[in-house]
């Protein structure tokens, strides 16, 4: 038995997804924009796909861009919005400290650009205030942009009422809302959003392909140039058959998503209550209750996140310490930081991102696991040893 | 494929000597936890030999595994020839270190000098 808690690093495909693609690469292979008739069938599969998208979550499908994934999306987002700024000498960017870097190497590449960027620390709970994003809004700010849920600790943000804000103050709301995507019902009007970036395969759909949401009114602009593909905002023939998928994908978990919410958040609540229970001197990352279903979050004094990873692995639990672009340098979690966290004690985390599939006794077997290994790593770390002799204070009680 | 090599996955599942220990004749630690690794080393030292070695790892899998070997290398050495304890040598054992793996067999090279300097301190007077 092989457990594979690391959904928020990429999931599974889904079967129905799988099915729905493979005819796109040998029957509707043809061009969607070529004019003659296979090139009109597959234009036609490529409109159903959009349709669908856009039934999700709420949009016209003319506002749906597809991408290359998460990233491409954030990139085109956040440089639309501020070359929209720059035109009307709006130069100033309100963001937060815990987003996905896709977010915020874009602002840093602004930032050197002119622009100024006003970064929001989350509270200690990992979730941001709509006043403190109401207050750092001024007269020069072209763009807001907020992540739906955070990726590594799934804190949910509220983002109807950041987006009600920014419409109020006539600013554009972009959501990266790549980890919420499938997780979480969305419904970019009743969310107020101007502009929202999904990935497919964090939602059981295809790697590299991803779409944005534009409102209607908000200019978007070509961040690769070529050929007029979507509309001539995102050059390159389309990737067809991922795009089936990701359709497919985005619909089959719409279709369940209240299931899931339901199994999942208790599932999630008995591994955080087993493992708390169990393992003195630890504590779960983000609250508790506005987080994604399927996210577990949490710091081990005394111990590092690798070694912890690598023995739940060999334990037959695949799981992620911070996000899985970072695990392979040595600093702590930028998010994890944000949170007000020291550095030691968040080099200690663990990030569990179950999924669907999990039975009662997978879910046993994770805190089982979970409670020997640290209290393994443990018996080795002098860090733990000072601690429990009381030459440094714990952290968590 | 595994991350890393049996050897070091062996050491890494299996530390040896792993602990701290009663009453050290000697106590050498490296590294800082702000750095994110910390290495102790708790010796017993007889007639200039150690006799016993004990260690203690905060860090990552391959810091834990230098450890491991290196006071497995420890046993039975005078202290001068502990000293002479290089970090490739311990990452020669491990099978080898990636370049960024390096610092560890470095942090155990620094707590085995730590460790020697304190038992000499204590008892020399140096």
């Amino acid at each position: 038995m092989y457990i594979y808690a690391d959904n928020a690093a990429t999931t599974k495909m889904s079967q129905r997804a799988l099915d729905a693609m493979l005819p796109f690469f040998t029957d509707v292979f043809a061009n969607p924009s070529s004019p003659h008739t296979p090139g009109q069938r597959a234009a036609e599969a490529l409109w159903q796909a959009r349709e669908a998208i856009a039934a999700v979550i709420g949009c016209s499908p003319r506002e749906i861009t597809f991408t290359s994934g998460g990233t491409e999306a954030d990139n085109q987002a956040l440089l639309s919005a501020a070359w929209n700024g720059a035109k009307i000498g709006k130069k100033h960017i309100v963001s937060t400290a815990f987003e996905h870097h896709a977010v915020l190497r874009v602002l840093d590449k602004l930032e050197r650009q002119g622009f100024s960027v006003t970064l929001l620390q989350p509270d200690r709970d990992g979730l941001i205030a709509p006043m403190a994003v109401d207050q750092a809004i001024r007269e020069d700010t072209c763009l807001v942009s907020v992540m739906t849920a955070n990726n590594e600790i799934g804190t949910l943000q509220p983002i109807a009422e950041i987006g009600a804000i920014c419409r109020e103050k006539g600013v554009v709301f972009h959501t990266d809302a790549v980890q919420a995507a499938g997780h979480i019902p969305l419904d970019v009007q009743a969310q107020n959003i101007d502009m929202l970036s999904a990935s497919a395969h964090k939602f059981h759909g295809p790697k590299g392909v991803g779409f944005l949401y534009v409102k209607r009114g908000v200019e978007l602009h070509a961040v690769l140039e070529g050929g007029g593909q979507e509309r001539g905002k995102r050059a390159g023939t389309e990737n067809l058959p991922a795009v089936v998928g990701m359709a497919a994908a985005l619909k089959e978990s719409q279709e369940h998503i209240d299931k899931y919410r339901e199994k999942l958040t208790i599932i999630r609540n008995r591994i955080i209550d087993g493992i708390k229970e169990n393992v003195p001197h630890c504590a779960l990352n983000g609250d508790r209750d506005k987080r994604l279903p399927n996210n577990i979050n949490m710091c081990f004094e005394g111990i590092e996140g690798e070694p912890l990873l690598l023995l739940l692995d060999h334990a037959g639990i695949a799981a992620s310490s911070g996000s899985a672009c970072a695990s392979g340098s040595h600093d702590a979690s930028h998010v994890l930081r944000s949170l007000g966290l020291p550095e030691e004690v968040s080099r200690g985390s663990l990030r569990l991102t179950i999924g669907e599939e999990i039975t009662d006794a997978q879910a046993a077997h994770i805190v089982q696991s979970v409670t020997e290994i640290v209290a393994r790593l443990r018996s080795l770390s002098p860090v733990w040893h000072d601690c429990e002799i009381g030459k440094r204070p714990f952290f968590f009680d | 494929m595994a991350l890393y090599n049996d050897v070091l996955m062996e050491h890494f599942l299996n530390p040896r000597n792993a602990g701290a220990m009663d009453a050290p004749d000697a106590v050498g630690e490296a590294g800082t936890d702000r750095c994110g690794d910390i290495m102790k080393l708790y010796l017993k030292v007889a007639d200039g030999k150690i006799t016993d070695v004990r260690c203690e790892t905060y860090g990552c899998s391959v810091a834990i595994a230098a450890g491991s070997v290196t006071s497995e290398l420890l046993k039975g050495r005078t202290l001068a020839e502990a000293l002479a304890l290089k970090n490739a040598q311990i990452a020669e054992v491990l099978g080898g270190l990636p370049e960024e793996k390096l610092h560890c067999s470095v942090l155990a090279e620094d707590a085995v000098k730590a460790a020697v300097n304190d038992y000499r301190r204590k008892y020399n007077g140096v």
